[in-house]
């Protein structure tokens, strides 16, 4: 995907604005909160199980470069190849590379947001190569020309009658045909591109170290004809997707599929260990895993972001953020939306290239209360807006305005004179309702500031006491 | 009132924060009312500013840590701190000390702080075990939790049980009270929009409540959804909930071994 993440503010009032897109929006959002909700009171021990899966993923993520290593090992031993792409650039060559020396022309795709990452589909596209999308979402998604905007559900931003009208288009359904019949028409379209392709791509879940296994979480269907049905498999995967221990699986598949989609589990989970081996009857015949730095190690190296490795993509809070209920995905520009994004494409394309999305929260905190691995969301977002002020993006305006607050904030007297003197200043503005000048008009735009009530708490303190005698 | 094993603090040093002390001194009031009736004495250390949290949300941690440290000098000798208002309180217990992460004993003093720091509500109900407030205060109510009470802090039932408590209030539910009103400090300059949007949300649940006024631990959601009501031409109100409290105990004869000193007395315009 292109990044752009620089127009992050005005891309938010065009996705504030656009009806269509609020109501698909609120939608979704509630129903997603209300089944991960459900699923989420069922288990008493949720609580119990977030704190193991937090601690799973520090083992994980702390003991990165053992485990990657010990990942390579397992799965080489049986039979795949394993790959490190440092960046965009270099996963895609990965990928042509194998495609080459396949001779492969036609690819079929299950969801992954990786691909998405180092825009994968544009790159084989640019170099002939035929790719469709098999996920029902990521198909919508290619056939409107445009990027998902959900990690986990690519085309949550298009209402029914988008897609009908969509499919109308490309696959001759009614115009207004219902759910079931769409999706029949998209699967009868999708089943001989399985069986022509020459190679499937997938993305994956977990990469586990001790077994060698690659865990892929599904409810099409498509990701286990992917993986399957094509002579050459090939997955891409974040590093941070590797788990050392087979034990911590089982727990993170809990928290990843209730918080996800409010199922148990989903329908399929493969768990996928090398290609086909003599006297098997099916599988492919190679399977490629292309695992992936793209900025992850600059972020594993910083020991106040390193948190962020641990998201196990989700999107509860996505789900839950009001931000993101309001614009969707595309408006933040880049790959992965909501405060997660937030968090991740910032140390991804960089901060300066993406400082805006650190201030896209009131830090109201609902999404670290429903990550399933109790990353801190809010904190982490601080911790950007911290290193973007470190790293100098920051207009002179605000570094002048803070530089004075820390003159006035360490000074008692400074600081009292400095609040009366704000008090006629504070009259004046408040009475010029339609001053469009720095804060406070922007804050008028759709509230009213309060009048002042009288002196301040600290002259009341002081004539009481005066009266009192007390001092 | 609840037995606890630890002595209830008699005295308490008052953090005012900004926005009380600036626009809302009647908070400030109605916090002393309130703690004087329940037979706690209030210094106010008038060296203190501000907590320093609008310089850390906008990502300038020195600034922050200067506010800090002022903050460390005016409070630490303080038996116990109170202020009327989750949010700054959420920045001396939750931001403080990781500010200072490279300077462990300094890290240490700031733990200590956060230890004896409480919100108003969490001050009653969980160090002086207040269950009930007397008086009276008619009218309807709807609570909303600001987001760094409810999950900053862990502030849910305290307040809730002290209004409930009061005869002829009646606490109606706020559809997504859980729900962030918009403010977010900075956010709402940065993101006007998004943020009186969200703020329409609460408006909407609010209106539709029944409830006659609004009530929250902090002055910040109060600012913004009250401006939101007054600019709308609402006749409901939002109201800081210890003003509510401060009313009610308003009802109540004077007790005797209050010096006349000692009780406050509410300036008017």
């Amino acid at each position: 995907m292109d990044i752009n993440t620089r127009d992050f503010p005005a891309r938010a009032r065009q996705a504030l604005g656009d009806g269509a897109l609020r109501r698909a929006l609120a939608t979704s959002n509630k129903s997603f909160r209300h089944s991960r909700d459900q699923a989420v009171a069922e288990i008493p021990e949720w609580q119990a199980l977030r704190t193991y899966g937090q601690q799973a993923k520090k083992r994980a993520v702390d003991a990165l470069p053992t485990a990657l290593n010990a990942f390579r090992d397992r799965f080489t031993a049986r039979g795949g190849q394993v790959h490190f792409a440092e960046d965009a650039a270099d996963a895609c060559a990965r990928v042509r590379a194998i495609l080459e020396r396949h001779g492969a022309r036609r690819i079929v795709k299950s969801k992954s947001m990786v691909t998405e990452e180092v825009r994968l589909n544009q790159d084989l596209e640019n170099h002939g190569y035929e790719v469709i999308e098999s996920d029902l979402g990521e198909y919508i998604v290619q056939l409107a020309e445009e990027a998902p905007s959900h990690i986990l559900a690519p085309a949550i931003h298009k209402s029914r009658q988008d897609i009908a009208e969509l499919l109308h288009r490309h696959l001759g359904t009614a115009p207004d045909a219902d759910i079931p019949t769409m999706t029949r028409a998209a699967r009868v379209a999708l089943r001989q591109r399985f069986l022509d392709a020459d190679v499937g791509i997938s993305g994956g879940n977990f990469a586990v170290a001790e077994t060698g296994t690659l865990v892929i979480v599904e409810n099409e269907g498509n990701a286990r004809l992917t993986t399957t049905l094509p002579k050459v498999h090939i997955a891409l995967v974040g590093i941070e997707k590797v788990l050392p221990r087979r034990r911590d699986l089982a727990p993170l598949l809990r928290l990843l599929c209730r918080s996800a989609t409010g199922q148990q589990l989903g329908s399929y989970i493969s768990f996928i260990g090398g290609p086909r081996r003599s006297g098997e009857s099916d599988g492919p015949e190679e399977v490629h895993v292309i695992l992936l730095d793209g900025g992850r190690l600059d972020l594993w190296h910083d020991p106040k972001g390193r948190e962020a490795l641990h998201c196990i993509r989700c999107g509860a809070c996505l789900n839950v953020c009001p931000v993101y209920e309001r614009i969707g995905g595309h408006a933040y520009g880049w790959v992965y939306p909501g405060p997660i994004g937030s968090v991740i494409t910032p140390r991804f394309v960089g901060l300066g290239e993406a400082k805006d999305l650190a201030h896209a929260s009131s830090l109201c905190g609902r999404c670290d209360e429903v990550c399933p691995v109790k990353i801190p969301l809010h904190k982490l977002l601080l911790e950007n807006r911290a290193q973007s002020v470190e790293q100098g993006h920051v207009d002179a305006g605000a570094g002048l305005v803070v530089g004075g607050f820390a003159r006035l904030v360490g000074s008692p007297k400074l600081w009292r004179w400095a609040l009366a003197l704000a008090r006629p200043l504070y009259r004046l503005l408040r009475r010029t309702p339609v001053t469009r000048w720095g804060a406070l008009g922007a804050w008028q735009a759709g509230r009213t500031l309060p009048s002042l009530e009288g002196p301040s708490f600290r002259q009341r303190w002081r004539r009481r006491h005066a009266r009192g005698g007390g001092r | 009132m609840a037995e606890t094993t630890a002595p209830r603090p008699r005295r308490v040093a008052l953090f005012i924060t900004c926005l009380v002390d600036f626009l809302f001194p009647r908070v400030g009031e109605a916090t002393l009312e309130v703690l004087h009736h329940f037979g706690v004495e209030v210094d106010f250390p008038e060296a203190q500013t501000c907590c320093g949290q609008p310089a850390f949300n906008a990502g300038h941690r020195p600034q922050a840590r200067t506010a800090a440290l002022h903050f460390l000098a005016v409070f630490e000798d303080a038996e116990v701190v109170v202020a009327p208002s989750a949010s700054c309180v959420a920045m001396v217990v939750e931001h403080y000390a990781p500010l200072f992460d490279d300077h462990p004993p300094t890290a240490q003093r700031f733990a200590a702080l956060a230890a004896k720091t409480f919100e108003l509500s969490q001050f009653l109900t969980e160090v002086l075990g207040v269950e009930s407030i007397p008086g009276r205060w008619d009218g309807s109510v709807a609570w909303h939790h600001s987001c760094h009470g409810l999950r900053g802090l862990g502030i849910a039932e305290g307040p809730q049980t002290l209004l409930r408590s009061i005869e002829g209030l009646e606490l109606r539910p706020l559809p997504g009270a859980e729900v962030c009103c918009g403010f977010g400090g900075l956010f709402s300059v940065k993101f006007p929009r998004l943020s009186t949007d969200m703020l329409q949300e609460k408006i909407d649940a609010f209106e539709a409540s029944g409830a006659e006024c609004l009530s929250a631990t902090d002055g910040s959601c109060l600012m913004h959804i009250g401006g939101g009501l007054e600019r709308q031409g609402s006749a409901k109100t939002a109201q800081h909930w210890v003003e509510i409290l401060a009313s009610a105990i308003a009802q109540v004869p004077p007790r005797q071994d209050l010096t006349r000193q000692d009780r406050p007395r509410l300036e008017s315009d």
